[in-house]
């Protein structure tokens, strides 16, 4: 009894599904306005350009709020416990890593909750959010800052946001083509492999 | 900070060779972010150079998705894209002139038209190149109007109601400097600032006012709405700005 308990303990608790999908919602939401604002032929058939650039901004001033309010307080304690887990890189997880930046075949074993390419995904996503809401601040707020600023924070904006781009879809993508992925992260599921 | 769980717990005890990985990279992420905006303006005029063979070589259109791929970004300084049909636009010309007038889309195309294919540079860094543009020279328009002696610039007003622009009188009378009606072998679409824009081929984009609709005389120059935010009023391609783009 005690195993089977024990195996179906979810592998994602309701706030960190939650926080993940508001998160999400967040983040497609910033895709797509951001895609509007800047992909000449988006923007012409959109249009409305100060509405769109409006709510790019205020969802993008919104995007840190669901994770911190997923970590404050007891309720977090899961999630917390999961972003220990995703920081940690074992020597496996750091092997796996150096074989990828020297174009190897990867080979990684199964080590803990995530897979290193997770923590990763993870690190890249997260660690976007500030330099976005900075350089995105920069531009929205531009006038105490020097011209050469402006530029330098919209070439850091553009090509962090392209590179999110192909990191979001590599996400979904992976979600949707691993089996067993998506299920915990869409209800009260343990992960089944 | 103290594990407040057990779920928390497992996570500190977890092996002493494990890294914090997670951490570093949301730190040099951040580092990065900083260092970019610092020295972002030079990289990336480094990197659109750099690009730009590859992106005029595409005939996908998959370049465009690059920050620094071809293709005209639309900007507005206002809510929307203000439009204005040919019929109903009106030029107006006035200040210091002998004569002044209120020019139709028609009285504009009836006049000698000047083409010429150019590039298109913004200041933000983005370049479109070998843009066609077709239009009235400036000078035919001022000279039609006559410009009184006093005259030492003029100002460009723009019917989105905000947007207004200057050149010297010098500058005014280069005929690479027009009214433009026409874009790429079509009109001018609303997006791009039609149906009839300003086009300062030696200058940086925001010269070229969008949706033109009064041209005045003045007795000196009047910042327009970038340069009162801290663009440079003589704004040559590559000798302002701080950049070093190639001359158009």
């Amino acid at each position: 009894m005690a195993a089977t308990t024990s195996l179906s303990r979810p592998r994602f608790d309701n706030v960190t599904r939650a926080v993940h999908w508001a998160n999400a919602a967040l983040f497609l939401f910033l895709v797509f306005t951001g895609l509007v604002l800047s992909f000449g032929p988006l923007s012409t058939a959109v249009g409305r350009r100060t509405l769109v650039k409006d709510l790019h901004v205020w969802s993008g001033l919104a995007l840190p709020v669901p994770l911190l309010l997923g970590v404050v307080g007891r309720w977090g304690a899961v999630l917390r416990a999961d972003l220990g887990r995703l920081n940690r890189w074992s020597v496996s997880d750091r092997r796996w890593l150096r074989r990828v930046f020297r174009l190897r075949r990867r080979r990684h074993q199964p080590s803990g909750k995530f897979h290193p390419g997770q923590k990763l995904n993870a690190a890249f996503v997260g660690g976007s959010i500030p330099v976005m809401l900075l350089t995105g601040s920069i531009m929205r707020w531009y006038e105490p800052f020097p011209l050469s600023w402006r530029t330098g924070a919209t070439f850091v904006h553009d090509w962090l946001a392209t590179a999110l781009l192909f990191v979001i879809a590599g996400h979904i993508v992976k979600a949707l083509v691993t089996p067993g992925a998506l299920a915990p992260m869409l209800r009260s599921e343990s992960h089944t492999p | 900070m103290e594990p407040s769980t057990p779920e928390e717990a497992e996570v500190v005890l977890a092996d002493e060779r494990d890294v914090a990985v997670g951490r570093r990279v949301i730190l040099g992420m951040f580092g990065l972010g900083i260092g970019g905006v610092l020295v972002g303006a030079k990289v990336s005029r480094g990197v659109s150079k750099a690009l730009a063979p590859i992106t005029a070589a595409d005939r996908t259109g998959l370049s465009d998705f690059l920050p620094a791929g071809g293709g005209f970004r639309i900007y507005t300084v206002t809510g929307t894209l203000p439009a204005k049909s040919e019929g109903a636009y009106r030029l107006e010309v006035s200040g210091l002139v002998e004569r002044p007038m209120t020019l139709t889309f028609a009285d504009l195309k009836a006049m000698p038209a000047t083409s010429m294919t150019k590039d298109f540079q913004c200041v933000t860094g983005w370049r479109v190149e070998d843009v066609k543009w077709v239009g009235v020279r400036l000078w035919d328009l001022l000279d039609r109007a006559g410009v009184k002696p006093a005259a030492k610039a003029v100002r460009f007003t723009c019917f989105d109601g905000a947007y207004s622009e200057s050149l010297t009188l010098e500058q005014a009378r280069r005929d690479d400097v027009i009214v433009a009606y026409g874009m790429q072998g079509g009109g001018i679409s609303k997006a791009h600032g039609g149906p009839v824009r300003l086009y300062v081929a030696p200058m940086y984009g925001y010269k070229s006012a969008k949706w033109l609709s009064g041209i005045e005389l003045t007795d000196r120059v009047v910042e327009g709405y970038w340069e009162r935010r801290g663009y440079d009023v003589d704004a040559w391609i590559g000798k302002s700005n701080g950049r070093d783009d190639e001359p158009v």
